[in-house]
């Protein structure tokens, strides 16, 4: 493993493992506590219809991609707001539509299709230095967010009702964490893939809450644990000559299902 | 001054009326208790007074204002307490989520919001669990929490929508001996679907099903005779006193307030 640190794009791939896992870590917090798993779920899915877009059009991918993907998660702030009861159906509508329009456009894209299982299940040996910019960039700029606006976070994901009464804007705050975890959604897509991203998004998460008292604490240490899964995960992918994704969610799975046995928390 | 003062209220939802020509003037350190039955609008006037709802018809005037003025003069203690129990919340971030203040430090919470907190709890008596989480509380617990969020705002007004709903026997006196204590500095509004409270802490009483009949019981022990010498009171007496005026309409909708001839 250590020779193999000597080529750049191992490099790369370390560190935006890194950057990737502790954004995830942050964001995923927030996504728990809100109750937002689905809604991340259809972002991740809608973004596959930038991917296509930005194909088709010849633009970076990534570009696309994140246009897709804050488009789906404010028109998912927009309606989820108000309504929370009967939403699922049509966030299930969007993330199958999104995807769609993905194939469509590919379909209809000239000459050479690029690979998609890369976007579907990750492509981490892939990242280029402007994603490393890119990732650091959003990974501060999650920093920045979730420390000078924590108490309104809280208030709003604890209790927006009241947080509403007290005159913090929730529509903002609530349209900003989707925001964020749309773009979390996809640089996470470039490491594990959009199928994948929901489990790195949820799994250290899990395991950081019952560790935690604050919400500040479970989101520090969920980046923590998502970066060890992410290098176990890279490490086993390496040695063995696995796909990458799919190796830090294995990974990520069985130390979950040790945290739980150690512990013998219930599932629930 | 009226503490609040509502003139010709009307609300209704798409075409549902739910209030209808309500007037209610609530006087500074009234211990006010809202009854009637479910669906009779009893949530949707708190909510109203709260500024959740915006105003259809009808004014409100909440220490002279409009409801979405005196806000920071009002302490909202919400019906179900119990959402979001697993939230890795500390007790004290909870009581500190009540504070009202214009400006506020760049990160974190200022001192003043934390001995406002501190105060607050103490009041409640929960000072103690000021750094437990929040799901390792009891119900109860829980809801003198809440109470203390309310109170950190320094409320001239608490407002408590069914505060005893999940709690305990002895839990709930707990609360209403608190309340009682509260409410010689704080006007109370209580909505409750239990008997005890009006007989034995509130002097106001308001049965709203659509309508409102406002009913002055700080004399009750006068206005109601009690049967035998343990001085207790008959529900369905009360209940028919204070709905008189409604009692056919909440016929048939809660078998609570059905009334037996």
């Amino acid at each position: 493993m250590i020779d193999a640190l000597q080529y750049e794009f191992m490099q790369h791939a370390l560190l935006a493992g890194m950057l990737v896992s502790f954004a995830s870590g942050i964001i995923g917090s927030l996504i728990v506590v809100n109750r937002m798993v689905f809604l991340a779920g259809g972002i991740a899915h809608t973004s596959y219809g930038g991917i296509g877009l930005a194909v088709y059009l010849g633009l970076p991918i990534f570009f696309g991609a994140s246009i897709f993907a804050v488009a789906a998660a404010i028109l998912i702030a927009t309606l989820t707001l108000k309504k929370r009861q009967r939403i699922d159906t049509l966030i299930g509508l969007i993330w199958a539509v999104g995807m769609a329009i993905g194939v469509i456009f590919i379909d209809i894209s000239p000459g050479y299709n690029v690979d998609l299982m890369g976007y579907l299940f990750g492509s981490i040996l892939a990242v280029s230095t402007e994603d490393i910019y890119f990732m650091s960039i959003l990974l501060l700029g999650i920093f920045f967010v979730v420390i000078f606006w924590y108490r309104d976070i809280l208030a709003v994901s604890y209790d927006s009702q009241y947080a509403n009464l007290r005159g913090i804007n929730v529509r903002f705050f609530y349209t900003l964490i989707l925001i964020l975890s749309a773009l979390t959604i996809v640089i996470a897509i470039k490491v594990v893939g959009l199928i994948l991203v929901i489990a790195m998004l949820t799994i250290p998460v899990y395991i950081a809450e019952k560790l935690s008292s604050s919400l500040f604490i479970m989101m520090f240490l969920s980046g923590l644990i998502a970066t060890f899964f992410t290098l176990m995960g890279l490490w086993f992918s390496y040695t063995y000559n696995l796909s990458s994704g799919a190796s830090i969610i294995i990974v990520s799975a069985l130390f979950f299902a040790l945290f739980l046995i150690s512990t013998k928390k219930d599932i629930l | 001054m009226k503490v609040i003062d509502i003139k010709d209220l009307y609300f209704r939802y798409e075409k549902q009326s739910v209030l209808e020509n309500i007037n209610l003037q609530i006087e500074e350190k009234d211990f006010l208790a809202i009854i009637g039955p479910n669906g009779g609008g009893k949530s949707t006037l708190l909510k109203l007074i709260l500024a959740i709802h915006p105003l259809q018809k009808g004014e409100i005037y909440v220490l002279g204002k409009s409801p979405s003025k005196s806000l920071g003069q009002m302490g909202y203690v919400p019906q179900n307490t119990n959402i979001n129990i697993d939230f890795p919340i500390k007790v004290i971030e909870v009581v500190m989520m009540g504070h009202t203040r214009k400006e506020r430090p760049l990160l974190g919470y200022g001192k003043d919001e934390i001995l406002c907190a501190m105060g607050a709890l103490t009041q409640v008596g929960m000072s103690d669990f000021a750094q437990n989480k929040i799901a390792s509380l009891s119900g109860g617990q829980r809801q003198r929490v809440m109470i203390a969020r309310a109170l950190c705002a320094n409320p001239k007004i608490l407002i408590l929508d069914e505060p005893t709903s999940s709690i305990d026997i002895n839990g709930q006196k707990e609360i209403y001996k608190l309340l009682k204590q509260l409410n010689t500095y704080i006007t109370i509004i209580v909505v409750s679907h239990d008997i005890s409270v009006i007989l034995e802490y509130a002097n106001k009483a308001a049965h709203i099903n659509k309508n409102l009949s406002y009913h002055d019981i700080s004399d009750k022990h006068s206005t109601f005779h009690t049967h035998g010498n343990d001085e207790h009171f008959c529900e369905i007496e009360l209940l028919q006193m204070l709905g008189s005026e409604n009692c056919n309409t909440c016929e048939g909708e809660n078998p609570k307030w059905k009334l037996k001839p």
